[in-house]
């Protein structure tokens, strides 16, 4: 809540001003049935046409201007929550951008997705409420007790005892509803990982005919979902019964106490009735303000789980930064690298040289951490023991962005967007229209997009359903190349390409790109046999090192690979 | 490229008296216009209301409960003022304070209290029971029609706007009914109750409202229509920026890898500005209402004081001379008592008036709900011939006989993706699928489970015409790896066996021993039973693939489809799946689609398909012979490896 007060205080002028004019529209409402009372007790009964006139017209002017000071002010408090919510969103929005990747997975892609939406609605919701009704309702409360007590402070007295009461069950029950809340936005993001999931896989469900069961699985969610949600409603609906319940309470002992006064000439019986017409403005306003409260721990709830991602810390510590590059260290060298994801450890003493311009690949058993090697390279995780060094510097002494700037990289579940192939390429780096044909001609994608009406500028489907895989993957590397990157990252990028095409990009790259440093993590020896260097993996740990020919004699295991795919393939 | 900036870098906004831009405004109505020109019914919004009605009528007795109990809570609300009087009364008394009457009232008016809080409370408990059983059901019958909607529905919207609906929109629905109902019907009794009384006392003063109620309805209709879009963009943009949302997050680790944060955080905030923006013209319209009512209510007081001041300084000898008719005189008992009415009876319509944003975006959120549950599901969409008289158990007793014939397939009508296949397939032949990238290999899968309709030319199961069947039991027929791996948040083990029902932990895990992916999922920290969590595991799309063969190879249907069911299985892997494999291929008539020779060399049948049209079919070595295109590609493996 305090990261709220930030967003809010910003706009406090607007907020202050906001409010005055709230005050004073609520005020000119409260003249109105003044006026009325006037002209009906006073005026009237003295058959004044023109007094009955002039207050007539003054109360249409206090309407007029109430009208429009309302308005002003109802619109500037949504201008200033639109506002905060606009700031909040994009600082939460950037601060996800830049988590690391243990962080996402920690807290999840569907919770982060929620919390960007529903979530920053929610606090929007309370800013927006507390500005329209948030004002007038305790004006209203405390004007209403002022009144009395200047009235009569005995009787005052008493119904203020009624306060610490008011405050308890308040005070309990949003106590109670902010984890409830918090809760239900979790349960929240189950069903939403559900709906995820299944728009993914809308394939093999209907496939599989596993309609019915998806359906109980979201069942499930949304019983869930629906029970917490009963369960806060419930918390929250005591609220108003039992507030409105200890203020008439209240009232009565007002009376009774009133009874007392009155008998020992403390207080009189016109003032015990004019008492009751201030504890109706009062009991009014504090209905107002329980309803705000649901809302406002609802908004708590929302702002505590915005504010747990903003607090993240940034997990890839810069620790010196090193910008100084030695030359005569090997381009990139990876030294006794170690790495587990929790308990399993995945890559056990990798160490391995690289010179500028070469070509590395990486080939082994499935799962046996090859696409590990080039995140950690890539730094989405940093390395339990040992130092990934390029020219040098060790990767944690470069700030992430300029590490990565250096890389061109296809990863082995990559994603198009829905936009045009172009912009699939370009990726956001405004990148000459020439690059981007250069590198599809590279990519050997050059011949489908001209094909596709609209060729170049065509949009693709979601998730760029409307390719097939071989197309997919030559997108991606049109993407990878397009930037001239140093370094080029491929892991398992030509997977679903037919030979002769794999073997094209492979000609194109290595004419086109012969100052670049290549890491190609492939199935195929085909795909690697050209590299500079090889290294064969199980099990997290190198058990082959060194060229093809070298490999082929040296490696059982590299060799019985070789053999059981030569011949053994065509294309898909 | 230049990318539009957000408004956000702009500084010295005037909050105070910011309007919403007018391009939003102009969105707003263009898009609304838009939808209605493209032929999108047009949803009157009486039949949106009408049709939220009947998820409420759902529940007749809940509903009558809380009709029932608003009644009761609003009567026991008009007695306390009058025991509160009483009180009063006994300690006005000329002889002094009478405590024993003074006890009695406020001991009676202690338990209305009691009561009615009871019952608010109560009420409060029926409409969450109530709200609770729309909201449950609105989703569960958004997400089964969902899954129910043909595959191409979800090529082109994002699973974001999907989650949106589901979660903001019936949400704001949910606020809207629990809150707004209940305050419409206990308005509506106390309207009625006031007009009547009103009447009563003095028909001529009542004569005001002939005049205000009209001007009423008028401005509500008004600005109601002025809104409508608003309200329908806010809804409609908060759906787009989720879809942004879903879409730029899924693919985070590549905007990472490049760098591309800032430029993804510059596309995110103009989204985000135009979701800002929408919601602030709906509020910035919207907020008008609310006061504007009021006002009106103000006005109508004010000229029925005036009016009765009128009247009753007119009023003369007990009588009312007005053109020509005699009415009761206007007193000023009289007056006070009308005003106090007029006054009840403008309360729930002020009321009822600053809720009407709420109902607002209800109505554009139902509609959105609506929209997506009158999509055409998968079975309308196809063009079904007349149902098949079926063995009941049509997908167990299927043989396998599987005859293409003549199919064309476009999913534009000037860009064919395939020309005049056909093709026969005998109960546990195989047929093997070759061709370049993009030739329409997938497509064949496709129409082959019926996801989308094949344009001319027919498919036959068992001689059956498969638009002829259903599709439940034509898919049943069928048992498939795709291209795409798909694992869902559950157990290892429920994603094994998720095409079976009823394989016990023996079964799967056998299945996992032939797949050789049992050591790694021993190694797991939960063994078998560990959640398979998308992002946070260490899981190779290599051995994602092995758990859908694994998947697949429980599943006995008599058809199976392997689209690259092993592209991303390192060959020893797959040299050891073998056996596997033959056993998930025996008697089972199996199309294949792969690059890899060991399972297409002994394919029945091998079709090469390029640019949608069979070029070349036959057994492998007849290809081979032929020297054709299939050859040139076979050799293409070794000439890579020499020249690469």
């Amino acid at each position: 809540m305090k990261r709220l007060f930030g967003y809010v205080g910003r706009l406090k002028w607007q907020i202050v001003i906001a409010s005055v004019i709230k005050v004073i529209g609520t005020a000119l409402d409260l003249v109105i049935p003044l006026i009325l009372a006037h002209i009906l007790n006073d005026i009237v009964p003295t058959g004044d046409l023109g007094q009955t006139v002039f207050w007539g017209v003054l109360m249409i002017a206090a309407s007029v201007f109430a009208l429009l000071l309302s308005v002003f002010a109802n619109r500037a408090a949504s201008g200033i929550a639109s506002d905060c919510t606009q700031r909040l969103r994009h600082d939460l929005f950037a601060r996800i951008s830049y988590l690391s990747s243990g962080q996402v997975d920690e807290i999840t892609i569907a919770s982060l997705e929620s919390r960007l939406t529903v979530d920053t609605y929610n606090v929007n919701q309370m800013i927006a409420m507390s500005l329209r009704l948030g004002i007038r309702a305790p004006i209203l409360f405390v004007g209403g007790i002022v009144m009395a007590a200047v009235l009569d402070w005995r009787l005052t007295l008493v119904l203020l005892a009624t306060l610490p009461f008011l405050y308890f069950v308040v005070y309990k029950s949003s106590k109670a509803g902010i984890p409830l809340y918090i809760l239900l936005q979790k349960k929240t993001d189950d069903f939403t990982r559900v709906v995820r999931e299944d728009t993914a896989g809308i394939r093999v469900i209907k496939a599989l005919s596993k309609g019915d069961y998806e359906n109980a699985r979201f069942d499930a969610a949304n019983r869930d979902a629906i029970t917490v949600e009963k369960k806060a409603g419930i918390t929250m609906a005591k609220i108003n019964p039992l507030t409105t319940f200890i203020l008439n309470a209240g009232m009565c002992a007002v009376i009774a106490a009133g009874a007392f006064f009155v008998s020992k000439e403390l207080s009189q019986a016109g003032t015990v009735i004019a008492f009751l017409s201030y504890f109706t403005i009062i009991a009014s306003a504090l209905i107002n303000i329980s309803r705000i409260f649901v809302n406002i721990s609802k908004g708590a709830a929302s702002m505590k789980r915005i504010d747990d991602v903003l607090s993240q810390n940034p997990a890839l510590r810069l620790d010196k930064e090193d910008l100084l590059p030695d030359r005569r260290r090997p381009f990139l060298e990876f030294s006794h690298v170690s790495f587990s994801y929790g308990k399993t450890k995945v890559l056990d003493d990798i160490s391995f040289t690289l010179e500028k311009g070469e070509t590395l690949g990486i080939i082994g058993g499935t799962g046996v951490g090859k696409s590990t090697i080039l995140q950690l390279l890539m730094r989405f995780y940093d390395t339990d023991e040992g130092e990934i060094l390029i020219e040098g510097v060790n990767v944690k002494n470069i700030p992430t962005k300029t590490l990565r700037r250096r890389f061109g990289v296809v990863f082995q579940n990559d994603f198009l967007f829905a936009d045009s192939i172009r912009e699939n390429i370009n990726f956001g780096r405004d990148l000459p229209d020439a690059a981007i044909e250069a590198a599809a001609k590279d990519a050997s994608a050059a011949d489908f997009i001209a094909e596709r009406p609209g060729g170049m500028d065509a949009k693709l489907a979601i998730k760029g359903a409307d390719l097939s895989g071989g197309q997919k993957q030559r997108l991606l590397i049109a993407r990878a190349l397009a930037a001239r990157p140093e370094i080029l990252v491929l892991d398992d990028a030509s997977s679903a390409l037919d030979y002769k095409t794999d073997a094209n990009v492979r000609r194109a790259i290595a004419a086109h790109f012969a100052g670049t440093t290549t890491v190609i993590v492939a199935q195929r020896v085909s795909a690697i046999a050209h590299a500079n260097r090889i290294l064969v993996i199980a099990d997290g740990r190198i058990i082959g090192d060194g060229n093809h020919e070298a490999l082929l004699a040296s490696c059982p295991v590299y060799r019985e690979i070789s053999q059981s795919q030569m011949g053994g393939a065509i294309l898909d | 490229m230049t990318e539009k900036k957000s408004s956000l870098t702009k500084s010295n906004r005037r909050h105070l008296f910011r309007k919403p831009k007018k391009e939003a405004v102009q969105a707003a109505n263009l898009y609304y216009r838009d939808r209605q020109r493209t032929g999108e019914k047009r949803m009157k919004k009486s039949r949106v209301i009408l049709r939220l009605l009947t998820y409420l009528a759902a529940h007749k007795g809940l509903l009558a409960l809380s009709l029932f109990l608003t009644v009761l809570a609003n009567g026991i609300a008009l007695i306390t003022p009058k025991l509160s009087e009483y009180a009063v009364a006994a300690i006005e008394q000329e002889s002094g304070v009478d405590f024993s009457a003074v006890t009695y009232y406020v001991l009676w008016m202690l338990l209305f209290y009691f009561v009615s809080g009871v019952l608010s409370y109560f009420l409060s408990l029926a409409m969450i029971a109530l709200s609770r059983r729309v909201v449950y059901t609105m989703r569960k019958e958004v997400f089964e029609h969902l899954l129910a909607l043909p595959v191409s529905y979800f090529d082109q919207n994002q699973a974001g706007d999907i989650i949106s609906r589901l979660s903001y929109d019936i949400d704001t629905i949910n606020a809207s009914l629990s809150n707004d109902l209940v305050a419409i019907l206990a308005g509506s009794i106390t309207v009625i109750g006031s007009l009547v009384m009103m009447a009563t006392i003095s028909l001529p003063l009542l004569s005001v409202f002939a005049f205000t109620i009209p001007v009423l309805v008028l401005f509500t209709r008004y600005r109601v229509k002025k809104v409508k879009p608003l309200f329908r963009a806010r809804s409609h943009k908060l759906g787009e920026l989720n879809g942004y949302v879903e879409e730029i997050l899924s693919g985070q680790r590549t905007i990472r890898a490049f760098g591309k944060e800032e430029v993804m955080i510059g596309r995110f905030d103009l989204r985000n500005d135009e979701a800002v923006e929408a919601y602030f013209a709906a509020d910035y319209q919207g907020s008008v209402v609310g006061p504007g009512v009021n006002f009106i209510t103000n006005m109508t007081i004010s000229l029925i004081s005036m009016f009765g001041a009128l009247l009753f300084i007119k009023s003369t000898g007990g009588t009312l001379e007005l053109f020509g008719l005699s009415l009761a005189a206007v007193t000023a008992a009289k007056l006070s008592s009308f005003i106090l009415y007029a006054r009840k009876f403008l309360g729930p319509v002020n009321e009822t008036a600053n809720i009407i944003s709420e109902i607002q975006s209800a109505t554009s959120a139902a509609e959105r709900i609506f929209r997506l549950l009158d999509e055409p599901t998968e079975e309308e969409c196809l063009t079904s011939t007349e149902t098949a008289e079926l063995a009941s158990d049509f997908a167990q007793t299927v043989k396998g006989r599987v005859e293409i014939c003549d199919l064309s397939f476009a999913y534009t009508p000037d860009h064919p993706i395939l020309k005049h296949i056909s093709v026969n397939a005998a109960p546990g032949q195989t047929v093997a699928i070759v061709g370049p990238t993009g030739s329409g290999k997938t497509t064949v899968v496709n129409l082959l489970m019926r996801f989308y309709d094949a344009g001319p030319g027919k498919i036959f199961i068992d001689g059956q015409d498969i638009t002829s069947l259903p599709l439940k039991e034509l898919r049943r027929s069928f048992a498939m790896v795709l291209q795409d791996t798909w694992l869902f948040g559950g157990t290892v083990e429920e994603n094994i066996a998720y095409g079976s029902v009823g394989a016990t932990h023996e079964e799967v895990v056998a299945a996992a021993k032939a797949t050789h992916i049992h050591a790694y999922i021993e190694s797991l920290p939960q063994g078998y039973d560990t959640v398979m969590d998308e992002n946070g595991m260490n899981i190779s799309k290599g051995q994602k693939q092995l758990i859908t063969i694994a998947r697949m190879m429980l599943v006995r249907h008599p058809i199976l489809i392997l689209d690259e069911a092993t592209s991303n299985v390192d060959s020893r892997t797959e040299k050891l799946l073998t056996e596997a494999m033959q056993a998930l291929m025996a008697e089972k008539t199996c199309f294949i689609i792969a690059h890899r020779l060991s399972t297409i060399q002994n394919a029945d049948c091998i079709l090469v398909i390029k640019d949608g049209e069979v070029i070349e079919r036959g057994r492998h070595e007849e290809l081979l012979a032929f020297g054709g295109f299939y050859a040139s590609l076979y050799n293409a493996q070794f000439d890579s490896l020499a020249n690469g």
